[in-house]
């Protein structure tokens, strides 16, 4: 998420379609969009807005790497070399007997890891309000787009009127 | 994003060029030479012996008196056979199952897409169309090797098992014998095979018919007939895979075995639908098909990868877990009988059907990589014939199996004959069904 700070034009638009379409024409006419908010996804925005690619999936795979080799460390250490035990007759260290809590904690680690990893990153917490920040009528039925004044070389006349131009109904403006 | 992709013509007729004609046929005749050579390979006298006291020691190593009997009993009906004979016929029967599986999974596949109404799968809805037209014949060659070869495969067969009183009778055998016995098994096989072929052959003259007409009725009638296929697959998939895999080994059973099977079936089928579809891409047809659908077809293969794993494994860990002699009997056989020849096809089933496609189509852009569905589905399709190797070998063929050019060279010709009907098939309407009602929306099929 990055940093909050200076002068913001908020475009506030009625529809997703509408949206959707202002986006790659906003960019094109050479506005740099921050972002967008919407009460549900929208298809095909991410490309739009032209966001890089997640690497959430990279981090998911690292995690579940984890699980899997705590959870098979633990049953190891503990059932075979701490204090070996024979469980059904089977050795005390037996691989297949491992493989379900293996499983386990390898999903359990994963899903944690991700659910964090997207909180952090996203700057997401019961006490954050990121996304109300613009207009909170993005969490009901508008689709709020934020454009950083400072970050753009056009000036705030041109950007708000390409904005009107694109459909939006509302431009406001928010400092912070 | 859709909206800004151009659609590619709809309009494609396959043709099933004289150039892949006569290379199936160089394919088919390659396989039929290894066959001969594989019988010429397997009828030297000397590489027997080996072989039986292996059995000897499978014998000795599950030490359990009943199942030790069970097993010599059903050895010493077979020996005065030729033993490359019975090999001929367990590798006609684990080719016929696995060719039979993946034809009718294209039934399947249809089915289900239109008992849910799905619309991303209609464009290339063709290809698992085209497949399940290889049925009569795995069909007819079952048929035959039930009829010529089923007491070389199925210890159930003999009649004297039956014998109360006699030196070979079989009391489990006997219990089961309101099922498995001659006519049933055939005509549960014969029921199998028309309901299958019969049902399709309706739902492919719809879908021709649909592509002169258009409406949505003919759509209606395709529902209501793929929801009744699926009604009678999810019976018959599971007493087939009972019937053609399970009953070889006749004493042993598994409560999962009708949906291991069909998992295996399924995602070999997916596999073959996805390879279609990737090689028709790579000859300039199916243009309309991006790389959503790509996508969706790899994450099916990579699914049901991980279900049929999960499945096998379930299989394996209660009856590893409980270790109940006349269930252990299965995996040891595999493991140490017949001189540990299917510990190998064993491990590498899990690593092709498992691993290969887990490791291979985990990351997102690999999906729609031809490369790399090329190779994820190869290993699958080869994968699970090894699954069925395993299956069906240890107890048919046993000591006598092997694998070298008699299995190859089946496998081959069997690939060949089934490319050449499913490339008949697709030559004979085009390529995209055009009235399809969900064309629409399958044409702009986005995942993001």
């Amino acid at each position: 998420m990055a940093e909050l700070s200076g002068k913001y034009l908020v475009g506030v638009y009625d529809d997703d379609d509408t949206v959707l379409h202002a986006v790659p024409r906003l960019r094109k006419a050479g506005v740099k969009i921050q972002e967008v908010y919407s009460p549900f996804p929208i298809h095909g925005m991410d490309d739009a807005l032209g966001h890089p690619r997640t690497r959430i999936g990279i981090a998911a795979f690292m995690f579940g790497v984890v699980g899997c080799c705590v959870a098979l460390t633990l049953m190891i250490w503990t059932m075979g070399i701490d204090w070996p035990m024979i469980v059904g007759g089977k050795d005390s260290i037996s691989l297949p007997n491992y493989i379900p809590i293996t499983f386990e904690l390898t999903v359990l680690f994963t899903a944690f890891g991700m659910v964090t990893t997207f909180f952090i990153s996203n700057g997401l917490s019961p006490a954050a309000h990121n996304h109300e920040r613009f207009d909170v009528r993005a969490t009901d039925n508008k689709f709020i787009m934020a454009i950083n004044v400072g970050r753009n070389s056009m000036s705030e006349d041109e950007i708000s009127r390409a904005l009107r131009d694109s459909g939006a109904e509302e431009v406001n403006i928010k400092q912070f | 994003m859709a909206s800004a992709h151009s659609i590619p013509s709809i309009e494609e007729r396959f043709e099933f060029t004289s150039g892949a004609k006569r290379n199936l046929i160089i394919g088919g005749a390659i396989g039929a030479a290894l066959v001969v050579v594989g019988i010429y390979l397997a009828a030297q006298p000397g590489g027997h012996h080996e072989a039986e006291a292996a059995q000897g020691a499978v014998n000795a190593i599950t030490g359990h008196a009943a199942t030790a009997s069970h097993e010599a009993a059903g050895h010493a009906v077979e020996e005065h056979h030729v033993s490359w004979l019975t090999r001929i016929w367990a590798n006609l029967w684990v080719n016929a199952v696995y060719f039979t599986g993946i034809s009718v999974i294209g039934m399947f596949f249809i089915s289900y897409n239109y008992l849910a109404q799905a619309g991303w799968s209609a464009v290339f809805k063709r290809v698992p169309e085209a497949m399940p037209a290889f049925l009569p014949i795995t069909g007819v060659i079952m048929l035959l090797v039930f009829i010529f070869g089923g007491h070389d495969l199925f210890h159930w067969t003999h009649a004297e098992v039956y014998e109360v009183g006699g030196p070979e009778y079989d009391e489990v055998l006997a219990g089961k014998h309101g099922y498995l016995n001659t006519p049933f098994f055939v005509g549960r096989m014969i029921f199998y095979f028309v309901a299958w072929y019969f049902m399709w052959r309706k739902i492919r003259q719809f879908s021709l018919e649909e592509d002169q007409i258009g409406g949505t009725e003919l759509y209606d009638k395709s529902i209501r007939l793929g929801t009744a296929f699926l009604v009678i697959f999810g019976v018959t998939s599971s007493t087939s895979a009972w019937d053609f895999v399970m009953s070889i080994d006749p004493h042993w059973f598994s409560t999962m075995f009708g949906w291991y099977t069909l998992a295996s079936w399924h995602v070999a089928g997916l596999a073959v639908i996805t390879l279609a579809v990737v090689m028709l891409r790579e000859r300039g047809y199916l243009k309309a098909v991006n790389s959503s659908h790509l996508r969706d077809l790899g994450k099916f293969v990579f699914a049901w990868s991980i279900f049929w794993a999960y499945v096998w494994f379930c299989q394996f860990l209660l009856i590893y877990y409980a270790n109940q002699p006349e269930e252990i009997i299965y995996f040891i056989e595999r493991f140490r009988g017949h001189g540990s020849i299917f510990k190998a096809p064993f491990f590498i089933t899990l690593c092709l059907n498992f691993f290969l496609p887990f490791l291979v189509l985990m990351t997102r852009d690999s999906k729609f990589t031809h490369s790399i569905l090329k190779v994820a589905c190869w290993g699958v399709i080869i994968g699970h014939y090894m699954d069925f190797y395993t299956n069906i070998m240890p107890g048919s063929a046993g000591d006598t199996a092997g694998f070298g050019p008699l299995e190859w060279g089946f496998f081959l010709v069997f690939i060949c004959g089934f490319v050449w009907s499913m490339a008949t098939q697709l030559e004979k309407a085009n390529l995209i069904p055009k009235h399809h009602p969900m064309l629409e929306e399958s044409l702009h099929h986005d995942i993001a």
